[in-house]
């Protein structure tokens, strides 16, 4: 097959390109869009007990896993304490330690975590049936008797779960019930009450602690939430209704039973929790999550960079845009232009005057340039000094036009003076050769040639999504190479030819050879 | 447009792409293109090998030369100063005659020293060469258009362009000015392109900005059915000049001087398309056959002889 090495190669590039892309979109969750925002939740964990002048240790459980969501930070203010994690397969803490806590005392911990579709699971592994707990009559009686109900109106440890949660929280208990509810006298030793129960018909379960992160919340208290092990995986239910499932915004902070907060020397502490909402760009977010995940693809981007280069690079990622742009609208349509990349230079030239003042002033500049030009031509003047001279010529246009505009008040004024007047300078001369050398018609076609290109460019370079998907995705212009690749080897008719050849259409096709 | 596209391929017409793609890349390696852009190197290796070329009476290489190159003329009444590096005719600028201390160009005009040694300067300095590198210029015989072609042109002399594929002669037109294109011989100017057989040297009918024509618009005189003379000897030095420079794929334009017959003008190593309007016929097929062609013969004659057998 013919040009089969091209387009092996070219397929390569462009699948290594696109796939890359795809990669990063599906792991990191880059977004294709510009300027989406992702919500961020900021939660605030404040530790306050009373310092007794001795040297003091605290241990506060801190999220491990946090299914739903990722971590973006984690920030622990502690003034003069000593901080270390530690972690075991289901929680983690941070431990703080200081030699000599006096008077209140006040630590923090802060959390910035965002949603995330891809972890949903805790994972862990399954545990051991428990032993059934000791209760003293008549509780063991009345236990006794809810589980034989329940077990009555139930087929696995899901549905199980289910209806002793309904008969233990109906509006209307009964007798049994009632004498349970009796033992405890807030929601959080109820759930414990719970929990034991199920031992009692040895189940696995455990409680989750967690926020539900629905609005702002102050002051707040983890609320406990009930798993039980069915023997593949843990199931979660809302141990007040009987409801299955996890909230959907729900932040676990801590599995199991065992104490919050624990402070060693010092009085007790109170933690209370806030949480507050703002937003984030997504590709901020998609940073973080890809340095959680440990990988290096990130590491080597372009947001690693210094801003200004990074600004730099938002422009110079969009100039192979423009090159395969010139390449289709010269070898595909045929249109002639001054210059290969001219055009491309003018369209970036077009982004700092934008566009319709860029294209007023660029035919202004070469209109006045080119009768100037005219006239230096009766000097006799030899190349490079003539060349300099057009230069010159422009750079005074470039100041009489920006104070002209000032003077009406124009705010372009400013822009103006990075127009690249060696570019105008290069069109100018070019121009007034094939004026001489072809006629004013082939000039005017290429002028026209010049400016439709650079328009077409600048709609292009300037395009946002454009812009942001070969800033984030910088592995497109693998794919860019390999269409410009195949554009290479491009043999057939240009637009232009048909039109150009159309004399040859009056003539008779030969008798076919075959 | 697609019909249009297929129509062209129908006749053969080779486009840009195409050529530069599947002919000039692969048959003309590039090493060989500076030996065909420079004329000096070109006009002497064919001196050397005995290919008839206009004399060559003076280079002028330095700007300090320029002062003195009017000086260097004097013996010679006609004569034409063009760039060593242009393409298409670019900065030619041909002296037909004297008045007195000024010079008479070929379409009339009269020019002053001056104006030529201005002339001379911006060849010099680059203004007609590729990318603009300073260049040399070329002072040589002028060539006097055959009679033949006295009631078929107007002003300037007509060129033959020989499109030469692996030595054998593919195709071919004739070139004639006419007032629009000022004396000049290129189709884009305003040239008329006839098309001449390749195997009788027999022009058929003309084109002329996308028109076809029988008839010279300025002389009135009809330009097909005309047997062109020296054929032979125009197509054998076609032949012989793509083995001169070592490339296969080229354009030869040769003009017939009234007293020296064919002189080999220039060589081109990317030769236009325009040949196709002319002859009315796509290169394609030609160019097909010559490339499916095995043994080609060693001998210009033979080539020669086997292309107007062939492809004419």
């Amino acid at each position: 097959m013919r040009d089969l090495k091209l387009r092996v190669v070219a397929a390569v590039l462009f699948a290594l390109g696109l796939g890359l892309c795809i990669y990063k979109v599906n792991v990191f969750g880059l977004p294709l869009q510009p300027g989406q925002d992702e919500e961020v939740w900021t939660v605030q964990a404040r530790i306050a007990f009373k310092g007794s002048g001795k040297p003091t240790k605290v241990q506060f459980a801190i999220p491990h896993q946090t299914p739903g969501f990722v971590t973006l930070d984690e920030d622990f203010i502690s003034g003069n304490y000593g901080l270390a994690t530690e972690d075991d397969r289901e929680n983690r803490w941070a431990n703080w330690a200081v030699r000599r806590a006096n008077g209140p005392q006040t630590l923090y911990y802060r959390i910035s975590i965002a949603r995330d579709q891809n972890s949903n699971e805790l994972t862990g592994s399954t545990p051991p049936f428990p032993q059934a707990p000791f209760y003293p009559e008549p509780y063991n009686s009345a236990i006794k008797a809810i589980l034989d109900d329940v077990r009555l109106e139930s087929a696995d440890i899901a549905t199980y779960t289910r209806e002793l949660l309904t008969q233990l929280n109906a509006d209307t208990p009964n007798e049994n019930v009632e004498l349970l509810r009796g033992r405890v006298n807030n929601d959080e030793a109820w759930v414990y009450e719970i929990s034991e129960v199920l031992k009692g018909a040895r189940i696995p379960n455990r409680i989750l602690y967690g926020l539900e992160l629905n609005e702002s919340i102050n002051n707040a208290q983890l609320k406990p939430w009930l798993q039980v092990h069915n023997g593949q995986r843990w199931l979660s239910f809302n141990p007040l209704t009987g409801q299955a499932g996890l909230p959907e915004n729900f932040l676990v902070w801590r599995i199991g039973e065992g104490p919050l907060v624990w402070v060693d020397g010092s009085g007790a502490a109170e933690v209370v929790f806030s949480a507050a909402r703002n937003y984030r760009e997504i590709v901020d977010i998609a940073r973080k999550r890809a340095e959680r995940l440990g990988s290096s693809l990130v590491d080597a981007s372009l947001f690693n960079l210094p801003l200004e280069t990074q600004n730099v690079y938002r422009i110079l990622l969009m100039v192979p845009l423009g090159a395969l742009l010139v390449v289709i609208l010269r070898n595909v349509v045929g249109i002639r232009t001054f210059g290969t990349f001219m055009p491309v230079l003018i369209a970036m030239a077009f982004r700092e005057t934008q566009l319709v003042w860029g294209i007023i002033l660029f035919s202004v500049m070469i209109a006045v340039g080119l009768s100037i030009r005219f006239y230096l031509d009766r000097l006799m003047l030899l190349l490079v000094p003539r060349l300099a001279s057009v230069l010159i010529i422009v750079v005074i246009m470039m100041i009489m036009i920006s104070i002209l505009t000032h003077q009406f008040g124009g705010t372009r004024a400013m822009s103006v003076a990075l127009f690249p007047m060696v570019i105008m300078a290069m069109t100018i001369e070019r121009m007034s050769i094939v004026w001489e050398e072809l006629g004013a018609g082939d000039a005017l076609k290429e002028g026209a040639g010049s400016l439709f290109t650079a328009i077409l460019g600048y709609l292009l370079m300037t395009n946002a999504t454009l812009s942001h998907l070969f800033f984030v995705f910088p592995e497109l212009l693998l794919c860019m190479l390999a269409i410009t690749l195949l554009f290479g080897r491009y043999t057939g008719y240009r637009l232009t030819e048909l039109w150009r050849f159309r004399a040859a259409l009056k003539f008779e096709p030969p008798e076919s050879k075959s | 447009m697609i019909s249009w596209a297929r129509r062209l391929r129908e006749r053969g017409i080779v486009g840009i792409n195409q050529r530069n793609a599947e002919f000039i890349m692969p048959y003309n390696p590039r090493k060989h293109f500076p030996l065909v852009d420079d004329k000096l190197r070109t006009k002497k290796l064919a001196i050397e090998n005995g290919i008839a070329v206009p004399e060559l009476y003076s280079t002028v290489e330095i700007e300090h030369d320029v002062h003195t190159m009017l000086d260097t003329l004097k013996h010679y009444s006609s004569f034409v100063i063009k760039p060593n590096n242009g393409s298409g005719g670019n900065g030619v600028l041909v002296i037909g005659g004297r008045i007195g201390s000024h010079f008479s160009k070929a379409s009339g005009v009269i020019v002053n020293g001056q104006q030529i040694q201005r002339h001379t300067s911006n060849i010099l300095s680059g203004m007609y060469s590729l990318g603009g590198v300073p260049d040399t210029a070329i002072i040589e015989y002028r060539v006097e258009s055959d009679p033949f072609f006295d009631s078929i042109s107007y002003q300037g002399v007509p060129d033959i362009r020989v499109i030469v594929f692996r030595g054998m002669p593919v195709a071919s037109m004739l070139r004639l000015p006419t007032r629009d294109s000022d004396g000049k011989a290129n189709l884009h100017q305003g040239a008329i392109g006839v098309g001449v057989d390749i195997g009788t040297g027999v022009t058929r009918s003309g084109v002329r900005a996308n028109d076809m024509t029988k008839v010279h618009p300025d002389t009135l005189q009809p330009i097909d059915g005309l047997q062109l003379p020296y054929w032979e000897t125009i197509m054998t030095l076609a032949a012989r000049c793509s083995e001169l420079v070592g490339l296969n794929y080229i354009g030869v334009d040769i003009v017939i001087d009234r007293s020296k017959g064919p002189l080999v003008l220039e060589l081109n190593a990317r030769p236009g398309l325009n040949v196709q309007l002319a002859t009315g016929r796509g290169l394609l097929f030609n160019l097909r056959a010559v490339e499916a062609m095995d043994n080609i013969p060693a001998r210009a004659e033979d080539r020669v002889a086997l292309a107007r057998e062939k492809l004419g």
